[in-house]
């Protein structure tokens, strides 16, 4: 898959004040559904704490990096 | 029972989950949802019912006035309930300046952790007398699924599980939507009891929200919706959900819902969620 194909555009999307307990640490953290340029969706994390970083539906997103089989994404 | 292999069958559920931390809880029922995808991404159910949320507004202007309008019928339904865990009358304002959980719902906008029980005797028809007089006649059951994660669903402002767990009961029982007089729906979160209100066609798609801040699905309303108090105000014990909500319909069916009473209350309705619409059971009672 090529970099820009992973990019996309927020679906949906919340941010989380009460965590599972495995990720107590991240909260709040912004959590979306987003349609990938190259097909399909996907649930992923924005990252970003400020209201600028915060993305909505209809924004586009682009891919920073995967860990722990989690896609972390920011605003474009 | 239908198939005769049984005389009688008790149906029982039970759920302790007050002696665990609420991290805890919300990791434990976020094991429900899809814990490759979502799960791993930090989803947890209210997470999940956020972003529906999300969604309905964006698509059919659904406000957070609306969601709470739910929430504040719930409280009200629940504080007339005996049987209830938290008899708490709530104002739209209260419901509004809750705590975030998962924006936009808040702490009001989320179903209690519980403790509870619930049984029901399930009989054939031609031996009901024989236990009581005050049985409730099962016109309909369906069961449907669908796939788990909100990612791999084309609309997440529909369950289609709900959908056609209606559409089956309905045809089953040979009534509609018009001919239900009271109903239990899995309000585990606001937004989902206003999903079953549309995806059971008691109201169009898109406009669930405006039908219930009018008052459609108050005791006097026109579909009296959780006079129990539902998930939200009765409480969540989920194994005991289910079950809980057709002795709440048949104690409508029965009169004996006292202050919560509707005042129509030959055909009952109660709807139950698994998942984030992964999977749906509908069930239309008649009174005896």
């Amino acid at each position: 898959m090529s970099p820009e194909s992973r990019d996309g555009v927020v679906y949906t999307e919340t941010i989380v004040h009460s965590p599972p307990e495995q990720y107590a640490a991240d909260a709040p953290y912004q959590l979306a559904i987003i349609d990938l340029h190259g097909g399909g969706r996907l649930t992923v994390r924005i990252l970003g704490k400020t209201p600028d970083e915060r993305a909505h539906i209809g924004d586009r997103v682009a891919f920073l990096e995967e860990k722990n089989g989690v896609a972390y994404y920011r605003k474009v | 029972m239908a198939a005769g292999i049984y005389d009688v069958v008790v149906a029982a559920g039970v759920e302790k989950m007050t002696s665990q931390s609420t991290p805890r809880v919300t990791e434990i029922l976020a094991g429900a949802g899809d814990m490759s995808g979502e799960g791993r991404a930090g989803a947890t159910f209210p997470a999940l019912f956020a972003m529906i949320a999300r969604r309905h507004m964006h698509q059919y202007g659904t406000t957070r006035d609306q969601l709470a309008a739910v929430s504040v019928k719930n409280h009200a339904n629940g504080a007339k309930n005996p049987q209830a865990h938290m008899r708490k009358v709530i104002t739209l304002e209260q419901a509004l300046a809750g705590k975030p959980v998962a924006e936009p719902l808040t702490v009001y906008d989320c179903s209690l952790i519980s403790d509870g029980a619930a049984a029901v005797v399930i009989v054939p028809l031609d031996r009901a007398h024989e236990f009581t007089s005050r049985f409730a006649k099962v016109r309909a059951v369906a069961q449907t699924s669908d796939h788990v994660a909100l990612d791999t669903k084309a609309d997440i402002t529909l369950f289609q599980a709900v959908k056609s767990a209606g559409e089956k009961a309905y045809a089953m029982a040979g009534l509609g939507p018009k001919d239900i007089n009271v109903a239990e729906l899995h309000d585990c979160f606001t937004i989902a009891e206003i999903l079953a209100s549309e995806d059971l066609a008691f109201v169009e798609k898109g406009n669930g929200g405006p039908f219930a801040a009018a008052g459609c699905t108050a005791i006097n309303g026109p579909i009296p919706i959780n006079t129990s108090g539902g998930l939200k105000s009765k409480g969540h014990p989920v194994g005991a959900t289910g079950v809980g909500q057709i002795c709440d319909v048949v104690t409508q069916l029965r009169g004996d819902a006292g202050e919560r009473q509707v005042a129509r209350h030959r055909i009952g309705l109660a709807q139950n969620l698994g998942g984030s619409g992964a999977t749906c059971v509908v069930t239309i009672l008649e009174a005896a």
